[in-house]
């Protein structure tokens, strides 16, 4: 099937109109360059029945969904009512173009603009721009913002902030010949600041970068006094919110002292779908209007003075400043952002509170559980939202494994990013956790401890 | 001419609803977040407006019927391959084993996912003869920037990080300048030739010891194959330099000519436009990279591996560039496009391509009477056609006539694009449109030439017709209103 509606009359029709004699005519190319061997390796074609079975093969290889699931760090499994796919997916929405045509978008423009809005609403920023790829990309195109802002080639990053994110800051980095430093972290669990002072005193660093909840779950915000330190060296303070759940209990980041926040908003209704699209956000205080990157939807009027939205302030943009653009970047999440315009607007303040509380509720649930089995003690102390790092008597890479046999994924291995926590697992609670699942965890770690824990007393010993 | 009352029209989401009009999704909380939390970390207020579902419902409904997508009409949007969406795509998207998998599941609980990966990306590297793909860029914008980081560590590997120039033709696409400026390259534009095309000579004289690599697509935005490719790669590589493949124009390729064979070293995919994604507003898209056998090992991680039928995910490459995003790839729309090639297979997929050239020259034919069409030689999937002459005798320009098709139910062509073609508009009308559909737009696109030359204020007045008119985009720029503010 090709989803092309030629019958063969139509193509000898246009065919002799343009004055050529078979379709291959028309394709034509050197012959050093020619395709010559038919093509090897490529499915199909298959009628949608058959597509259908194959796909539903392949998802049913996807045994994950069957077990008791405890992963978030920086996904997160939550309710969306239908009401969003079904007005998300509507093909008006899904079908259509950036919305450079102004008068003919103006729904999808109005949307974004609400989408603006709402991240404002919820960061306490002054602007938010229609998008960017992910949260880690936020974060790097963010810091480029404040390189840009301050001519520094430095950035320094808390080694709480997520490391997928830190990764993709260094790949972004290492284009632009910018240098990443990292604060380390204290026993709660939150950046360690201590060291502030005098790594501020070079007034080298373009920004400061923080998350808040960080990695490890931890509620994570410098004080005023760190603040202040920070404004007084000159640098941007970002802070990077890659559970934006969180947003609707914790003080917003403008509330403890960003200029710049960016994070991950696929909490709101988006798919996990095994790690895109997401949801990347950026915000700013209005000083980064000019800097901002990617598209901004504004208000206006029309020729005869109606409201009217449209893409504004694209002399930022790639494709007007080419080379000087702020980003290269030329999509945005759209739909994703549609989607979760649909969704905060279903949840409502309510609705999104009491799920944030949920979250909290289960969370302290899971925790509690999970401290109760004999050798396993909270690593940090440190107030948390909905996940948190514990100990264990074992190696947790060990640990996880023997979990998955009895069909729970206890979490994530947190020495997969920290060598020196190799006997962590971050665990993720959210409303969508069942107190079976809960169970599940807690009994599971009570039945794999035992053993694992004697065979690395015994290696040890 | 009297717009109607848009009764359709709707206020903002946060000037409806009221305190209080929750919608019960989630068990309810009397208690506060303070049960939990300390005082201090917590926010004072959360200003959103509740809704009613049914509000809810209404007011999106409405928004979408104030916009244009493919499923509401034609989309002759130069570049964009605005091709039709199949359902099925979103359907197999839609897949809970699919759509519910979290990313950092472990490899033994996600081999449906990792097979899927594997499979898309061998059908990718024989569709365009590259070595390897990864999925990893989130978009084409993104690939782009992949594939000028990794010529950046191949340089840097060679000792040769003096290279630091590209080489832009004036008919590559518009991302390019700005991606080679986030790698710290300088850009240099060549002119085309008077064929549309870049020419081996003039680009001999324009490579040195520090060009790092030529950015092209082919065929070019002129709707041109390059058809001197195979040269144009010799100057390139002799002068030590990389090929680089911007994927936007594959939609007219496929099983007929592959970059690999052309002597493109890395490419990027807009998934999104050949491989019938939607395109939801502008995002998400999908840009895989690939690359010859000499940059394998500079690939973004993850790689996907199989190995006696077992999939995983490979985060040790040698000498990678690192991560380019969050997560893995844009997996929903590796599912979309796999649904996509499985649904054509590999003679579908020539088809295609045929098809698409196909209706880019009909179109073309039907229009050259009354539009000049700057370099008058059959396309490929699609062509420019210029405006300049109308405007010297009628005064309408590319832009009125954009505006005056969408009165007429159509979708803009793109504009002023590429730049070296002054009032230009760029036509792709894709494989999916019918005939009839062609012929209805032909008539339209003759009806408004006809109006300009008969009636040329009522095309500069246009639209009429749509929700709104002429945007006052100069006001939107100098006082920026980017967001709703709630009244003190």
């Amino acid at each position: 099937m090709t989803y092309t509606p030629h019958t063969p009359a139509d193509i000898r029709a246009m065919l002799e109109a343009v004055g050529a004699n078979e379709l291959t005519d028309l394709v034509k190319v050197p012959d050093a360059v020619a395709l010559r061997r038919p093509l090897t390796d490529i499915p199909g074609p298959m009628p949608e029945n058959e597509i259908a079975s194959k796909f539903a093969a392949l998802a049913a290889r996807n045994t994950a969904l069957e077990n008791a699931m405890f992963l978030g760090a920086g996904v997160y499994r939550h309710y969306v009512p239908p009401v969003v796919a079904a007005l998300a997916m509507r093909g008006e929405f899904l079908t259509s173009y950036t919305p450079y045509q102004a008068e003919v978008s103006q729904g999808y423009l109005q949307a974004i603009y609400e989408w603006q809005t709402y991240i404002c609403l919820l960061t306490g920023m002054d602007l938010a721009n229609a998008s960017v790829y992910d949260g880690a990309t936020a974060l790097a195109e963010g810091a480029i913002m404040a390189v840009n802002a301050t001519g520094r080639h430095r950035l320094l990053v808390s080694r709480a902030v997520h490391p997928n994110y830190r990764a993709v800051l260094r790949t972004y980095a290492d284009g632009l010949d910018v240098a990443v430093d990292e604060l380390g972290l204290l026993p709660s669990g939150a950046t360690d600041f201590r060291e502030l002072p005098s790594k501020l005193a070079g007034k080298q660093y373009a920004a400061v970068i923080v998350q808040s909840p960080n990695f490890f779950g931890v509620v994570d915000t410098p004080s005023k006094q760190e603040v202040q330190a920070i404004v007084a060296a000159g640098s941007a303070q970002i802070g990077v919110v890659a559970e934006a759940l969180s947003l609707a209990v914790l003080a917003t980041p403008r509330a403890w002292g960003c200029d710049i926040c960016v994070g991950e908003a696929q909490s709101f209704g988006v798919a996990q779908a095994f790690g895109g699209p997401h949801l990347g956000f950026i915000a700013c205080t209005k000083d980064h209007l000019r800097r901002i990157p990617g598209r901004l939807v504004g208000r206006t009027v029309d020729a005869d003075g109606r409201t009217a939205y449209v893409l504004t302030l694209q002399a930022r943009e790639q494709h007007i400043r080419r080379e000087k653009a702020t980003s290269n970047i030329c999509t945005n999440q759209a739909h994703c952002a549609l989607i979760a315009t649909i969704y905060l607007a279903a949840m409502g303040a309510s609705g999104l509170r009491d799920c944030a509380l949920e979250n909290l509720a289960r969370a302290k649930k899971t925790r509690d559980a999970v401290c109760a089995v004999p050798g396993v003690t909270p690593v940090f102390t440190g107030a948390t939202f909905n996940e948190f790092i514990v100990r264990l008597p074992a190696k947790a890479a060990d640990v996880l494994a023997a979990l998955r046999k009895r069909r729970v994924v206890g979490g994530l291995d947190v020495g997969r990013f920290y060598p020196e926590l190799d006997d962590a697992i971050l665990v993720a609670a959210t409303e969508m956790t069942a107190q079976a699942e809960i169970d599940a965890l807690a009994d599971g770690l009570r039945a794999v401890l035992p053993a694992l824990r004697s065979e690395r007393f015994a290696a040890a010993g | 001419m009297q717009r109607p009352a848009d009764v359709f029209a709707a206020p903002l989401i946060f000037e409806q609803g009221r305190p209080g009009r929750a919608n019960a999704y989630l068990p309810h909380h009397e208690e506060g977040a303070e049960k939990y939390l300390p005082q201090a970390l917590l926010r004072d207020e959360l200003p959103l407006p509740d809704n009613s579902e049914l509000d809810v419902v209404r007011h999106f409904t409405r928004l979408s019927q104030r916009t244009f997508g493919i499923d509401t009409g034609f989309y002759p949007l130069g570049s964009c391959t605005m091709k039709y969406n199949p359902r099925i795509n979103d359907a197999m998207a839609s897949l809970p084993g699919l759509r519910d998998l979290h990313p950092f599941v472990p490899d033994d609980l996600a081999q449906g996912a990792l097979a899927l990966m594997w499979e898309l990306q061998r059908a990718l590297c024989s569709l365009f003869g590259m070595a390897a793909f990864s999925l990893n860029p989130a978009a084409g914008a993104q690939g782009e920037l992949a594939a000028l980081l990794i010529s950046k560590a191949y340089f840097r590997r060679r000792g040769e990080s003096r290279r630091k120039t590209v080489i832009v033709p004036d008919t590559a696409h518009g991302t390019n300048p700005a991606s080679a400026a986030m790698v710290g390259y300088k850009v240099i534009s060549l002119q085309s030739d008077a064929r549309g095309r870049v020419d081996p000579e003039k680009l001999r004289d324009a490579v040195d010891g520090e060009t790092a690599v030529c950015m092209m697509t082919n065929p070019n935005t002129l709707g041109l194959f390059e058809d001197r490719i195979v040269e144009i790669a010799q100057v390139v590589h002799a002068a030590g330099g990389l090929m680089y493949y911007d994927g936007a124009n594959a939609n007219a390729l496929m099983g007929n000519s592959r970059p690999g064979d052309m002597g493109f070293d890395l490419m990027h995919l807009n998934l999104h436009k050949t491989f019938s994604i939607p395109h939801g507003g502008g995002g998400a898209g999908a840009g895989p990279l690939g690359v010859a056998q000499h940059l394998i090992e500079f690939l973004p991680v993850p790689v996907v591996r199989e190995h006696d039928g077992i999939y995983s995910l490979d985060f040790n490459v040698p000498a990678t560039i690192g991560p380019m995003r969050s997560f893995w790839s844009n997996f929903a729309h590796m599912v979309r496009a796999l649904a996509y090639i499985c649904a054509n297979g590999a003679e579908g997929l020539a088809r295609v391509s045929q098809l698409a050239v196909l209706n880019a020259n009909y179109v073309k034919q039907k229009i050259r009477d009354v539009l000049e069409i700057p370099y008058d030689e059959p396309c490929r999937h699609e062509f420019v056609a210029s405006a300049q002459a109308l405007k010297r005798e009628t005064g309408v320009r590319a832009l009125d006539i954009a505006k005056a098709l969408l009165d007429r139910g159509y979708h803009a062509p793109t504009m002023y694009f590429p730049l070296l073609v002054p009032e230009c508009l760029m036509i792709e009308p894709t494989e999916t449109e019918s005939k009839e559909t062609l012929d209805g737009f032909v008539a339209a696109l003759r009806d408004v030439i006809a109006q300009a030359h008969s009636d040329p204020a009522a095309v500069r007045a246009a639209p009429q017709q749509t929700a709104v008119g002429r945007v006052d985009e100069t006001r939107a720029a100098r006082e920026p209103n980017l967001r709703w503010t709630p009244r003190a």
